[in-house]
């Protein structure tokens, strides 16, 4: 399941435009630079394929597993 | 089930690029393959001059801040003095193509064992939006108000082509990073780059294919549609040179 | 005992800088000092070090930059239109504060100039290697004795100062032969805790940039400043026959090795005359010059192979009008020459003050 960092999130929209199953939009709230950040609006419909992490530029959306290699 | 987690070799904080910028996803791509080969603590990232100096504020693993164009040069100077360490020049196409074109070329023929990280956004984005060597034909800068005219300023330059006429590097190759295959291709290639690096193979390049949302004047959606139609026919993505999977 | 050979200038300069631990090396060809770079180009690769023939002068100081980062004692050298492509690199060196040496085997300017010796970037040496406002020690030796002297410690002052270190001499220097003592070679340190080197043992993000935030920027030009002023207990000086003189020559280099000759000839002839000859040229000798006697002294003499002097104002500026400061030189690549030196010094003798 993502999981959306909004104090990262510059409101850029990749991630709901390449969601390949319409889960994402830009919520109505703002962080504290200003920018209006994503939502999981359809938490029930994603597949965690991580696409919206793939093109975030600043690395906001994770995806969490087991532990991946990465972690540390 | 994918799984995605954030490198700790960026800071964990907003980078100081642009809303959409793809130089802040290169970042993050390039930090991400250095954690998956386990070089955290081996890798120096070569940070030269225009909007890729922001990394000096972001990039948390080892770093070498230098004069503009001459990544390749100071890098060498690394690499030659400790072969073991994992090197790299992160270079934007004002520095690498225009200023540095010179190092760049040198670099890679003496074949120069570290890798070139090399994103082309077609314009000089931290100076406020001027002519670069890769500007695209007809395409509006600061110092090309009407257009970029090649019988006053000549052609996109084309660096994967251009290096691909050497014989001395290894790995030569471009990809797009407007979309999510793009993106995952150049992951691998950076991967690839580096694993011939650590190798100890020779010159690797990587050329990625960024956008400008600031100083192309465009929504950072409609930057990726820009590159779709303009940027990803004249530069095209794809491996240029590959000696390991020319000798198989 | 060192180990004696005969040698070329920029030969003895090479081969001291190996002994001074020197490991990496990267240059452009330009005559006259292209000794120095066809020597390292065999000799560092027999103590493990690195020779690189760069591409420009531009890329081959930033070369030096980058090993110098890890903590590799490096240099590079070239002649006067080659130091001005360095400018920039010089100028990345002091703002990263990293050590390094770089040599100037001058000829004669401006431009292209003349492939001939010359002292003329005197001023460039002590005033601006670069752009920015930074100072670089400058050494100036008169034989390659001393010049081998002076690499020898080279990167002890850049280490030190985490700065730059300048060495200013000609081609005459570069390339006469003469008999040197070498010292034995230095054991290296691990590289320092600054450095980007992980050798020594460092596991935290090392970092190094040549831009900074406003008032750090601010803050690190003023303790530079304060590094310029404490050079001046580094100051070295040769004061020749200085004791009863009434004619104080002034001059560095190659223009003191002809000007210690004429102070023979004149003083045989009776001639109350003394060489004062600073071998660091930045800092320069101020007190030594400001302190002479001048209720004896009837006048200073600059020499210098280049046309018109450029140390004359640091001269002027100790001397304050207290004796009439006299020229001569030489420019473009014509070497000074015992004749006329002698023949310009019994002009200003004989002129007195009305020559001034």
């Amino acid at each position: 399941m993502v999981e959306i960092n909004p104090i990262l999130c510059k409101s850029c929209g990749y991630c709901v435009r390449f969601c390949p199953k319409q889960v994402l939009s830009i919520g109505k709230t703002r962080n504290k630079r200003g920018f209006f950040y994503p939502e999981l609006s359809d938490p029930d419909n994603c597949i965690s394929c991580a696409v919206c992490a793939t093109v975030c530029p600043e690395g906001a959306i994770e995806l969490p597993g087991k532990g991946g290699e990465n972690d540390g | 089930m994918a799984e995605y987690k954030r490198s700790n070799l960026i800071a964990d904080a907003p980078s100081g690029y642009c809303p959409g910028c793809l130089h802040s996803l290169a970042t993050r791509l390039v930090s991400d393959v250095i954690c998956e080969l386990g070089q955290e603590d081996n890798s120096i990232n070569v940070i030269s001059v225009g909007c890729s100096a922001l990394n000096l504020l972001y990039w948390k693993g080892d770093f070498l801040g230098v004069a503009h164009g001459r990544a390749p040069a100071s890098a060498t100077g690394i690499k030659r003095t400790n072969p073991e360490r994992l090197v790299f020049t992160y270079q934007g196409d004002g520095d690498l193509a225009a200023i540095g074109l010179a190092e760049i070329v040198s670099a890679a023929n003496r074949g120069e064992n570290f890798t070139v990280i090399f994103a082309n956004n077609q314009t000089y984005g931290m100076t406020g939006g001027q002519l670069a060597p890769t500007t695209l034909i007809g395409q509006k800068t600061t110092t090309t108000v009407y257009g970029r005219d090649p019988a006053v300023a000549g052609y996109p330059m084309r660096m994967c082509e251009l290096l691909n006429t050497l014989e001395a590097p290894q790995y030569i190759a471009r990809f797009a990073l407007n979309s999510p295959k793009g993106i995952n291709q150049a992951r691998a290639g950076i991967k690839k780059a580096f694993e011939y690096q650590l190798a100890g193979k020779g010159f690797t390049f990587i050329e990625l294919l960024t956008n400008c949302p600031t100083n192309w004047k465009m929504s950072p959606l409609d930057t990726l549609e820009y590159m779709n139609e303009n940027t990803i026919p004249y530069f095209k993505p794809g491996v240029y040179r590959d000696k390991e999977a020319e000798v198989k | 005992m060192g180990e004696k050979r005969f040698m070329k200038g920029n030969e003895a300069i090479a081969e001291a800088a190996v002994r001074a631990g020197c490991r990496f090396f990267a240059g452009y060809p330009i005559t006259p000092q292209n000794e120095i770079p066809e020597y390292l180009s065999w000799r560092l690769p027999e103590v493990g070090g690195v020779f690189v023939q760069g591409e420009s002068e531009i890329s081959s100081v930033n070369m030096v930059y980058g090993a110098a980062a890890m903590g590799t004692r490096a240099m590079t050298s070239s002649s006067g239109p080659g130091i001005s492509l360095k400018a920039e690199g010089i100028s990345y060196l002091a703002a990263a504060m990293l050590p390094a040496v770089i040599v100037n085997i001058s000829r004669g300017g401006p431009g292209l100039g003349s492939i001939q010796p010359a002292q003329s970037d005197y001023l460039q040496a002590t005033k601006a290697l670069g752009h920015g406002g930074f100072h670089a020690m400058v050494f100036a030796p008169y034989s390659a004795q001393e010049a081998v002297d002076v690499l020898y410690e080279a990167w002890d002052y850049a280490e030190r100062d985490r700065n730059p270190v300048f060495v200013l001499m000609d081609g005459c220097l570069g390339n006469i032969m003469e008999e040197v003592e070498l010292p034995p070679m230095k054991e290296l340190d691990e590289p320092p805790e600054w450095s980007l080197s992980r050798r020594n043992g460092r596991d935290w993000q090392g970092n190094i940039t040549p831009i900074y935030t406003e008032p750090i920027l601010e803050g690190l030009n003023a303790m530079a400043g304060e590094m310029y002023k404490s050079w001046e207990d580094d100051v070295k000086v040769e004061e020749y026959m200085l004791d009863d003189a009434e004619y104080v020559i002034v001059a560095y280099g190659i223009a003191a090795r002809v000007s210690k000759e004429a102070v023979d000839t004149l003083r045989a002839r009776g001639v109350k005359i003394g060489l004062l000859r600073p071998i660091t040229l930045f800092p320069f000798p101020k007190s030594n010059l400001r302190n002479l006697d001048y209720s004896r002294v009837k006048g200073i003499i600059d020499i210098e192979m280049t046309l018109p002097a450029q140390m004359r104002e640091d001269i002027e500026l100790q001397v304050m009008e207290r004796c009439p400061v006299y020229e001569y030189g030489r420019s473009g690549g014509v070497l000074l020459d015992d004749d006329g030196v002698l023949e310009a010094i019994e002009g200003f003798i004989e002129g007195g003050e009305n020559n001034g």
